[in-house]
């Protein structure tokens, strides 16, 4: 049996030691605080597209969930009036294991309070450039990259034309998908291939992929999110929003996410009242962005798959 | 046939795309951070031996290919079909020229091949990955040079050209690797 040994080299567990003590200190020096939320919850995210996994308690009624990120707890602690803080830790998602997943990974969120999204890209760019200071950056609107790619709207052209794009792109599987999903599959798999080399940044995403960013009226009036992700060398590795902070607005989403669940088959999440409590008692205007701290070593590291920048993954666990 | 959901693709795995039926070569799961789940997989396509792509969305279902890899022996042609059979029971498989292929430059009887079954008819071919040869036709050996240097065209007894050094005459047998189709090594002379 081989596979006790670390699917990294010895020389990669230091450079990842140094990397993980190079982001922190990124982070100290602009005076961010640095938090420790908890990883095991009583709750977890609504995202269709996320799942979590569930961990027993023995002797308790209660199911605990381990988090797929630090948002939550983050946004509590803003709410709370904790001013700029960042979190260096471990996220879980089921099902995800692949050259480019792994369950469990690490996860670096920070967020800024009175920034909007593009000042937080900028930092963004600042980090990496410390990391890899000739890195070249790039930044897009998603609609200047459909346009370039598709020549073709995708915050107004029609749903068909999109899924006519996504059976030719996918299979006959998206022929009555949804908008948000048949975006994505043809930015995942038509643009982000042929995206430049270096960090490419990409702003105002389409409104039906919001999530948890606020939206707002583009410079061509059309409705977009204040969300925004960044790849590196063609690797999606950081998603960011400019927070929505509508205690509202972000409990219907959640509802519809719930709804969306339901009839997709998959198990149900009840929504974090705490959450919302704590948007009910004021987030601050802020924005925030978590990056992944894997795959940004495969890519510092010239790696191919995850497993070489972690000292195991799943399939050694 | 059963059907194979994307959870299930490995390397190996026979599946039926567009009709035809192709073998799995490569899957990686593509997830976006807030996006939907899907599978690129790079595919062969067992009739054409072309490699394509294709994007599936995660827990799509798939039709599986009634393909199966069999050890057989090469018996004889008739210009027409190539005749194999199965050692242990003696089954024996008419391959047209079409799915004998590449293979059709490396066979000499009694070879043991591996033939592709597709629906129970041979599909493909695949020769030993290393045969020995009789050379029937090259330009007169250099003596002497049995060092390094140049090399020359040789048509071996199956009709294959494969590249050899100056030494080697008509009539020697030599070890040619046909996944390459490079000389390995020469093994007798006559």
């Amino acid at each position: 049996m081989s596979d006790w040994q670390p699917g990294m080299s010895l020389d990669r567990l230091r450079q990842r030691s140094r990397v993980l003590a190079e982001l922190r200190s990124f982070f100290q020096q602009r005076n961010l605080l640095e938090v420790d939320v908890p990883v095991l919850s009583t709750t977890s995210v609504t995202d269709r597209n996320i799942e979590s996994i569930s961990a027993v308690m023995s002797g308790s009624d209660l199911t605990g969930y381990l988090q797929t990120s630090p948002e939550y707890f983050m946004k509590r602690l803003l709410a709370a009036g904790s001013g700029d803080i960042f979190c260096l830790g471990k996220a879980f998602r089921s099902g995800e294991a692949g050259i480019r997943h792994n369950p469990e990974f690490t996860l670096l969120e920070w967020y800024r309070c009175g920034w909007d999204e593009h000042q937080l890209m900028a930092e963004l760019g600042e980090l990496i450039e410390t990391l890899l200071p000739a890195v070249a950056i790039n930044k897009y609107s998603y609609a200047e990259l459909f346009a370039q790619y598709f020549n073709l709207d995708p915050h107004q052209a029609e749903l068909s034309s999109l899924q006519k794009l996504a059976v030719e792109a996918g299979s006959s599987a998206w022929s009555d998908d949804t908008r948000a999903n048949c975006l994505d599959l043809l930015f995942s798999v038509v643009i982000e291939p042929q995206l430049a080399d270096g960090l490419v940044l990409v702003y105002d995403y389409p409104a039906s992929q919001a999530a948890l960013a606020s939206c707002h009226r583009d410079a061509q009036g059309r409705r977009v999110s204040r969300r925004f992700e960044a790849f590196l060398n063609r690797v999606e590795l950081a998603n960011g929003y400019f927070e929505l902070t509508d205690r509202a607005e972000q409990e219907s989403r959640f509802a519809e996410d719930q709804q969306a669940r339901e009839i997709a088959g998959k198990p149900a999440v009840a929504i974090d009242q705490r959450l919302l409590a704590a948007l009910e008692s004021g987030l601050p205007v802020c924005s925030g962005v978590a990056l992944g701290v894997d795959r940004l070593l495969m890519q510092l590291e010239g790696a191919e798959s995850i497993d070489q920048v972690m000292p195991f993954s799943w399939g050694r666990c | 046939m059963a059907n194979y959901s994307t959870n299930e693709f490995r390397p190996g795995l026979k599946v039926m795309l567009d009709g035809d039926p192709c073998s799995i070569l490569e899957n990686e799961l593509v997830k976006p951070g807030k996006g939907q789940a899907f599978n690129r997989v790079k595919l062969r396509n067992l009739k054409t031996a072309r490699v394509l792509e294709k994007t599936f969305k995660s827990g799509e279902s798939v039709e599986a290919a009634d393909v199966m890899d069999a050890d057989m022996q090469y018996l004889y042609t008739d210009g027409d079909f190539w005749c194999f059979m199965e050692p242990d029971t003696f089954e024996q498989h008419q391959a047209t020229e079409n799915a004998v292929g590449d293979a059709l430059q490396w066979l000499s009887e009694q070879d043991m091949c591996v033939v592709t079954l597709y629906n129970g008819a041979p599909l493909s071919v695949t020769p030993p990955n290393h045969v020995e040869l009789e050379i029937v036709e090259t330009d007169p050996g250099l003596r002497g040079d049995t060092a390094q240097g140049g090399n020359k065209p040789a048509k071996l007894s199956t009709g294959a050209v494969v590249k050899v050094p100056l030494f080697l005459d008509e009539g020697e047998v030599v070890r040619v690797d046909t996944r390459t189709g490079e000389y390995q090594g020469r093994v007798s002379s006559k």
